[in-house]
Order: structure tokens, then C-alpha cells, then sequence
């Protein structure tokens, strides 16, 4: 610790520990950015393969290759590491790397805090990975943990999953309270709030989310951890507890946290299309109140998830039409960007034709959550495929889309040089028609009447499942075409850019030199 | 791109809508079921109108949108406007959504309200649910009995040719009278699970420790499939629901004949006490018993699931300690998966199961167990 201490204090001398230690001590927010894209990209892949193991037992009726129990293990690893360890780390890694960048300050405001939150993350996922290996195997109850599948009827891993939904929690908060302490201070002078770039904005107001709600989370985890071995009843009716009383809590947590998986996005989508449409985005001021009422709307619509629980018939249509009200500033959202697009000089450079794959992919996304949000016809629509369909098109085409788009749009100026286009193009197209032949015949067999989490289905549905698993290999192995061109570009292969590297490009990341120099804005610059 | 795989979609579904009027699912079921009750009915309209909204917000949005990727490229020589905000127009988009959104909320809330009154019932069903099956106690008779997947492990495990109804059969099926209103009470004995049958639009969680209430009037007699729908552990996949709709004089002589069935089993089971069975016959019920009731955790080889389920074959349980052994079977574990078979099986069936479970996989106790030993058991003896 010490040598970190030391190097924090007199880093400008620029003798920095080189190697492993270098990554260990670092207290750069361009280097922990890295770490957490790196460690989120290797999630992905890790998280990845279990939804290949779930698409290949799925490829045909009838038990193949795994037991029904370890194939619920592999459906709530997969949930817990693609949230958990890809897209909220990857989004925690871009606006490491950005948020000082845009704002013009130096590096984040706690840089030491910075490091440990990075790095207690890979402890938390090495325990729940590792929780596969016990005897019983890993949680196997969902991502959802609902009780009392995960209290009284668990395996003992779920002590260990407790533990690393804990440490995963504390990461969060560290990481959320370090953005709003370095956005609300370290702006440059002029740097006003209604002159902050919407990235900085979204994830500004996505870090209060997470200071809200992760709390929230590790209360559920910690009562399923009582109720299991120290024998409360929180979830118990038998000891007056009750166990729907956790979805209301697990949700609570839970709805906030889909925003918090998707405003970040937003901010991406806001910062690439006025780019490579060569004109302003539309409608600055009410992107930035849309954001704002998303985030609060979100904390009262908790209980769409819970239609089939049997609440009281005034709860349903509260949360309905709540549910319904969030659609309007997400419409308005969608509405700015084709706005901006509208009448602008439009090119398709890679990171635009994500964006773009994004609007048209998250609208449906959006618009089947708006089928879903209405009560009656959920009932038909909850724990199918429909959901399943639904989640995956705003997460993967939304969120995990929109981080392609960062990565292709800013990598340039990260290393200095342009990535290889060609691949990049295949990665896309690859990405492009896959994610949809996996995700969109979802729709029919949701809606034909399969359920969601089973191993195993009836014949009817055979033909579509594996048209799914077809498309789900093929997007798997298009991500190595990412990991190719990522590979490539760590290596400094490619033509050099320039410093605005994107003709059209605004903001004070594309003023600093390409590659963008290991400390930035060391005097702040001053924006007008 | 997409707003044409839209239009194409959407007539797809008009065009199974109109195909799917027959109660045989098809291998391309794109849609919702319409459904054989007028509370389905008005769902799967309901389920349309949304759909057809949607349809149309996205071809307007995509349409803009496309018309802008087209016409307003830099390679066709697109000049940048300078414009970037507009109040008139962001309010437009505001407010209209939201109009649209009362033309939704308004008939989905008068289908819930309907949906939700399950007051004045003509029939009623306690449903529970419990790890891998479904329980069904007709209230107002002297009816109840369980009823479990049907499908053999063969065809699961791919030895078997897999049958038309593959995992969405049952051995004893629910009952009930067309033309009136049934209500389901719906509880669990352990986890959450959730009592589903598409064609009523009847979704609903069954909860440890309360009671839900759902509802449905079915018009045209037959049999209608679903599955559980709420994660309920290794098996979630393995409880369907199968309900028969019957019209009432045929439900009625139905359900009194199962009546007579029921309390002749009773009497029977009463005789069975002054008699010793073989250990020839305990073996073979107790197998048949062992495999529906108890593999699914025990696992057919008895060696259950490390960590997760007991092993039986070689424990110490089922070498030696025979009245725990009766006893756990009987009155089950609280706390645990193991459920309480007491209530599940006749004594006859307990009997030979914990015989079989004692004598199998190299566990040769030699010892037999007899209907009077379960009894003396149950009434806590
Ligand atoms: C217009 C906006 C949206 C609406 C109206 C909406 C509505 C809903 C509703 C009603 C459900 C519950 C369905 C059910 O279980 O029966 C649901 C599930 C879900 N939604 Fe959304 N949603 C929207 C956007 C999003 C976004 C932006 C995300 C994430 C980026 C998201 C992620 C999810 C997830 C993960 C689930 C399923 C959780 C689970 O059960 O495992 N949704 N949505
Ligand atoms: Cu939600």
C-alpha cells in the first residue's frame, strides 16, 4: 500500500511501478477504466459460455447434456455475472476513462477508492464461480433468489453467493460515490451543469440509483442469509414472516437497477449520433429532464414484476399505469435522437452503425415492455419467453450494444491509432443478424405458452428453440471477432488518428492529444 | 429494415389468429392463444390492441428514422441543419403518447377488475402446489388427490420416442363442470410455484403460508394444458397442469364416482391392517412408488444428489433406524425438501415404499414393513 501511497502523491514524476504492479498500485483512472473494461469483457465471455451451455441443452426436447439442477445453476450464474460482472463493471470502466475526461478534470476525486473498488470485484466472482464447485453445486434459484427456493430449500453455496453479492455491492457504491464526488467538484471552470455532456449526465444521475439501491440489495441478501442459517423468519409464514415480502424488497432493488443498467446507454447513444450526424442533439435540456424522471419513476413501478403474486386489485392498476407513465420520457429519448438525426449529414463509421442497431433494437425492447406493463395481459406474458425476449432485446441490443458502440467510438482515441474496420464491420453484421435470430423467435415461443428457467419443453416448441440456439452460438462466436479487434488495437496496430479522431466530434476528450497522455488536464482547461 | 419485418410479423399473427381457432397447438404457434373463456377472449384482445399500437409506433419512428439514414447522408451530399431544440414539437411528443396511453389503461383496467372478482363461485378448487406436483381438494366434496407428471423418464432421457403431449400430461388430471364458475384457491406446501393454464388467462403464484384466489368459467368442454410457471427448483420443468372441462352431468357422475373410489380405498385400507403382505408384492408397489414419488430427488438409484439430496442406499437411516425411517417418510422434514408422504400415499403405498427403500440398491435389511406399522406411525404411536 505504501508504494501506492507514494506514487499518488508524486505521480506527475512519472515513476510508475511497471508490470503486474503497475495494475495492482494504479490509482489512474485511465488504467482502472481499462481494468474494468478488461475484467467486464473477460465476465462476458465467462458469462457467455454458461448461455452456451443453456442453449445447447435447449437445442432439442428431451435432457441432453446437463442435469435439470445444474442447468438452473448455469440460468442464475448467467444472470449474475452478465449483470453483475459485464455490463455494470464495463459501464464503471467508461466512465472511469471518460467522465474526467469530459468535465476536464485530472483524474477521479478518490483514487485510491478507485483502486479498491475495482479491485475487491474479481474476489467477489472467484467466490461465486468457484461456489460451482461445492458439493450441491452454485445458487441455483435465479438471478431473483426469491425465497423461500433460496432460503430454506437452497444449498449451502448460497452462503457464499450472499458474500459475493456483497462485495459485488460495495464495489458499486464505492464506484457510484466516486462519479458524484468527482462530477459535483472537479468540473472545469465553465463547465456548468446544463453544459455537461449527457454521458457525464446519465451516469451522474445513475450513481444516485446505485447509492439508493444497493443498499436495498444487500438487505435482501442478508435475510436470506438469516432466514437460511440463523433461523429468522423474515420470508417464512410459518414464523410470521412473509415470502413475497422479499420480491417487494428484491424489486425495489431490482427495477432501479434495469435503469441503472440502461442510462448509461442512453448517455453513449446521446454522445455518438450527434457525432456522425454532424449536427447537435436534439432537445439537450429535455434529455436531460427525461433522465431525471425515468430514474424517479423507477423507484414506483417495482411491482410490474410481481402482477401474479396476488396484490389487491388497486396495487395492480397503480403500478400499471405507473409502469406506463415511464414509456413517455423513454419515448421522448427515442423521439431526440431521430430528431437529431433528422436533416443531419449522416456517415456509418462502426460505432454509428451500433447506435443505430441500438434506437431500433431498444424500441423494441421498450415497446414490448409496454405489452408487459399492461396488468391483464402480463398475466398470460409473465415468466414465459415473452420476458425473456424482452429483457434480452433492451439489455444485449441496448445495453451491451451501446458499450460496443463506446468501446468502437472511443478506442482511438484510448490508443492512438484507428482499429481494424473491416473486422470491426464483421463483428457488427455478425452481432447484428444474430442477436436477432436469437432473440426474436423468443417472442413466438413466449408467447405460444413456454416457460421461462426450464430445461426441457414440449414439442411445440422444438423448431423455434433451435433456431434460438443457432442464433445464440453464432452471436457467441461473433464476440471473438470483438475480442480480435480489441487484441489488435491494445497492440497499437492501425493508422494513426488524429486528436478529434471523429470528423464531427465535440467535447474536450477529442482536445487532448490521441493517445489521450497518461495524465490530462493537470491545469484545468476553460470551457466557454 | 425493421419496420418491414414488422409489417410482415404482423400479418403473420392475423394470419394465425384466424388458423388457430382449433384447440391442437401447432409446431408454428406464433400468437397468444385466444382461449376458451370470455375473460381469455378479452385478454387476447387486449394483448392485439397493444400489439397493433406498438406495430404503429415503431413503423412511424423507424419510418423517420430510416427516411433520415437514406436522404440525409453525407454521401448524397446532406448539408447539417442548425436546428436543436422545439418546444411545440417536444411537447407534441409528449403529450400524445400519453393520450395513447389512456386508450390502453382504460379497457385493461376494466379487464383486470373482472379478471380479479372471484366472488360468487360455483365450484370451488384448492390448489396446491408443492415440489414437483400439484395437489386438488374440491372444497364443497369429499374429493382430493394429486396429480403428477405422466411422461415416462424413458422419453425424457431421449430412449423413448417422445409422445404427442410430451411433458404436458398428467396422471390424474383436474376436473371441472363447463358453464360455471369455478374458483381456484391456490397455496403451496413449500417453495413458490405458479398454477397456470393459458387457455383460462389464469396465471397465479402459489404462495407458502397464503391463499390466492383466481377464477374461471369455461364454455366448450376439453382438455386444456399448461405448466408451472414460477421457478420451483430441479423439477420446475416436470409439473405441468392438465384440466379437463366436462359439462356438468358428466362432471357430476365424474366426481361422485371418484367419491365412491376414494372412501372404498379407506375401507379397504382399514382391512389391509389386520394382513401381512409379501415381500415380494411390497417390493414391486414399492418400486413403482419409489419411482413417481421419490427418485426425483432420491434419484432412481437411490444415491441422491451430493449436497443437495440424500443418498438412501447405504444410510444409515434405511440400514438401520426403522421407526425414523417410517417417520420422516410419513410426517417429512420440516425445513427441508422432504416432503410429508403421510398425507400423498395409502398406507399400502407407504408400506412398500420404505420397505423397497430399505431392501434396494444392495441395502438388503431383509426387513418388510406393514401397513400396520405405518398406522401405528401416523397415529402417533
Ligand atoms: C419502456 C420501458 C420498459 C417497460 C415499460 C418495462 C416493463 C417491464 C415489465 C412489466 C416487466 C415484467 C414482466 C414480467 O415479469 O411479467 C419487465 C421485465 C424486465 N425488464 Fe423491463 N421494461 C422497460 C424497459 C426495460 C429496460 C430499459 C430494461 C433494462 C435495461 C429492462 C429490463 C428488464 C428485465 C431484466 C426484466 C426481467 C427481470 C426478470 O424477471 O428476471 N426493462 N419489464
Ligand atoms: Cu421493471
Amino acid at each position: 500500500m505504501s508504494t501506492a501511497t507514494e506514487h499518488a502523491h508524486d505521480d506527475h514524476h512519472h515513476h510508475m511501478p511497471t508490470g503486474i504492479k503497475r495494475w495492482i498500485f494504479t490509482t489512474n483512472h485511465k488504467d482502472i477504466g481499462t481494468l474494468y473494461l478488461w475484467f467486464a469483457f473477460i465476465m462476458f465471455l465467462v458469462g457467455g459460455a454458461m448461455a452456451m451451455v443453456i442453449r445447447a441443452e435447449l437445442f432439442q426436447p428431451g435432457l441432453q447434456i446437463v442435469e435439470p439442477n445444474f442447468f438452473n445453476q448455469m440460468t442464475t450464474v448467467h444472470g449474475l455475472i452478465m449483470v453483475f460482472g459485464a455490463v455494470m463493471p464495463a459501464f464503471t470502466g467508461l466512465a472511469n476513462w471518460l467522465v474526467p475526461m469530459m468535465i476536464g478534470a485530472p483524474d477521479m476525486a478518490l483514487p485510491r477508492m478507485n483502486n479498491w473498488s475495482f479491485w475487491i470485484l474479481p474476489f467477489a466472482f472467484i467466490i461465486l464461480l468457484a461456489s460451482l464447485f461445492m458439493e450441491g453445486g452454485g445458487p441455483a434459484f435465479g438471478w431473483t433468489f426469491y425465497a423461500p427456493l433460496s432460503t430454506t430449500y437452497s444449498g449451502d453455496s448460497t452462503a457464499l453467493f450472499v458474500f459475493s453479492v456483497h462485495i459485488m455491492g460495495i464495489s458499486s457504491i464505492m464506484g457510484a460515490i466516486n462519479v458524484i464526488v468527482t462530477i459535483w467538484n472537479m468540473r472545469a471552470p465553465g463547465m456548468t451543469w446544463m453544459k455537461m455532456p449527457l454521458f457525464v449526465w446519465t451516469w451522474l444521475i445513475t450513481a444516485f440509483l446505485l447509492i439508493a439501491v444497493m443498499p436495498v440489495l444487500a438487505g435482501a441478501v442478508t435475510m436470506v442469509l438469516t432466514d437460511k442459517f440463523f433461523g429468522t423468519s423474515f420470508f417464512d409464514a410459518a414464523g410470521g414472516g412473509d415470502p413475497v415480502m422479499f420480491q417487494h424488497i428484491f424489486w425495489f432493488f431490482g427495477h432501479p437497477e434495469v435503469y441503472i443498467m440502461i442510462l448509461p446507454a442512453f448517455g453513449i447513444i446521446s454522445q455518438i449520433v450527434p457525432t456522425f450526424s454532424r449536427k447537435k442533439l436534439f432537445g439537450y435540456a429535455s434529455m436531460v429532464y427525461a433522465t431525471t424522471s425515468i430514474a424517479l419513476l423507477s423507484f414506483i413501478v417495482w411491482a410490474h414484476h410481481m402482477f401474479t403474486t396476488g396484490m389487491p386489485v388497486a396495487a395492480e392498476l397503480f403500478f400499471m399505469i405507473a409502469t406506463m407513465l415511464i414509456s413517455v420520457p423513454t419515448g421522448v429519448k427515442v423521439f431526440n435522437w431521430v430528431a437529431t438525426m433528422w436533416r443531419g449529414s449522416l456517415t456509418f463509421e462502426v460505432p454509428m452503425l451500433f447506435a443505430l442497431a441500438f434506437i431500433v433494437l431498444f424500441t423494441i425492447g421498450g415497446l414490448s415492455g409496454l405489452m408487459l406493463a399492461i396488468t391483464p395481459v402480463d398475466f398470460q406474458y409473465h415468466d414465459t419467453y415473452f420476458v425473456v425476449a424482452h429483457f434480452h432485446y433492451v439489455l444485449v441490443s441496448g445495453a451491451v450494444f451501446s458499450i460496443m458502440a463506446a468501446v468502437y467510438y472511443w478506442l482511438p482515441k484510448w490508443t492512438g491509432k484507428m482499429f481494424d474496420v473491416t473486422l470491426a464491420k464483421w463483428h457488427f453484421w455478425c452481432s447484428l443478424i444474430s442477436v436477432n435470430v436469437l432473440f426474436f423467435p423468443m417472442h413466438f415461443i413466449g408467447l405460444a405458452g413456454m416457460p421461462r428457467r426450464i430445461p426441457d419443453y414440449a414439442l411445440q416448441f422444438a423448431d423455434f428453440n433451435k433456431w434460438i440456439s443457432i442464433g445464440g452460438f453464432a452471436f457467441g462466436l461473433s464476440q471473438l471477432i470483438f475480442l480480435a479487434v480489441v487484441i489488435k488495437a491494445c497492440r497499437k496496430q492501425g493508422e494513426p488518428v488524429s486528436d478529434q479522431v471523429w470528423e464531427g466530434a465535440e467535447g474536450l476528450e477529442w482536445e487532448i492529444p490521441s493517445p489521450a497522455p497518461y495524465h490530462t488536464f493537470e491545469t484545468p482547461p476553460v470551457v466557454k | 429494415m425493421k419496420n418491414t419485418l414488422y409489417g410482415v410479423l404482423g400479418s403473420l399473427l392475423s394470419v394465425t389468429a384466424f388458423a388457430d381457432s382449433g384447440a391442437q397447438k401447432d409446431q408454428y404457434q406464433l400468437n397468444l392463444s385466444k382461449g376458451v373463456t370470455d375473460i381469455s377472449g378479452q385478454v387476447y384482445d387486449l394483448h392485439m390492441l397493444m400489439f397493433y399500437i406498438c406495430v404503429a409506433i415503431a413503423l412511424v419512428v423507424f419510418g423517420v428514422m430510416f427516411y433520415a439514414m437514406y436522404f440525409h447522408r453525407k454521401s448524397r451530399g446532406a448539408k447539417p441543419a442548425h436546428f436543436h431544440e422545439s418546444v411545440k414539437v417536444e411537447i407534441a411528443w409528449t403529450v400524445v403518447p400519453f393520450i395513447i396511453l389512456i386508450f390502453m389503461a382504460v379497457p385493461a383496467a376494466k379487464t383486470l377488475i373482472a379478471m380479479e372478482d372471484s366472488s360468487k363461485a360455483d365450484v370451488t378448487v384448492l390448489v396446491t402446489g408443492s415440489q414437483w406436483k400439484w395437489h386438488y381438494k374440491y372444497m364443497d366434496r369429499d374429493l382430493s388427490y394429486y396429480s403428477l407428471l405422466a411422461t415416462q423418464p424413458e422419453q425424457i432421457q431421449n430412449k423413448f420416442a417422445k409422445g404427442e403431449n410430451y411433458l404436458l400430461e398428467v396422471d390424474r388430471p383436474l376436473v371441472i363442470p363447463t358453464g360455471k364458475k369455478v374458483r381456484f384457491l391456490i397455496t403451496s406446501d413449500d417453495v413458490i410455484h405458479s398454477w397456470w393454464v393459458p387457455d383460462f388467462a389464469v396465471k397465479k403464484d402459489a404462495n407458502p403460508g397464503f391463499i390466492n384466489e383466481a377464477w374461471t368459467r369455461v364454455d366448450q368442454p376439453g382438455i386444456y394444458r399448461g405448466q408451472c410457471a414460477e421457478l420451483c427448483g430441479k423439477d420446475h420443468g416436470f409439473m405441468p397442469v392438465v384440466v379437463i372441462a366436462k359439462d356438468p352431468a358428466e362432471y357430476e357422475a365424474w366426481v361422485s364416482e371418484q367419491e365412491a373410489i376414494q372412501r372404498k380405498a379407506k375401507e379397504e385400507e382399514q382391512k389391509l391392517l389386520a394382513m401381512n403382505m409379501s415381500m415380494e408384492e411390497l417390493m414391486s408397489v414399492g418400486e413403482r412408488v419409489y419411482n413417481t414419488s421419490c427418485a426425483a430427488c432420491h434419484m432412481p438409484n437411490g444415491e441422491g444428489l451430493p449436497g443437495v439430496f440424500p443418498a438412501l442406499k447405504g444410510s444409515d437411516m434405511a440400514l438401520n433406524d426403522m421407526p425414523a425411517h417410517i417417520d420422516i417418510v410419513v410426517n417429512g422434514k420440516s425445513g427441508t425438501a422432504m416432503q410429508a408422504f403421510g398425507k400423498q400415499l395409502s398406507l399400502k403405498e407407504l408400506a412398500a415404499v420404505i420397505t423397497y427403500e430399505r431392501n434396494a440398491w444392495g441395502n438388503n435389511t431383509g426387513d418388510t414393513v406393514q401397513a400396520k406399522d405405518v398406522n401405528a406411525v401416523m397415529n402417533g404411536q
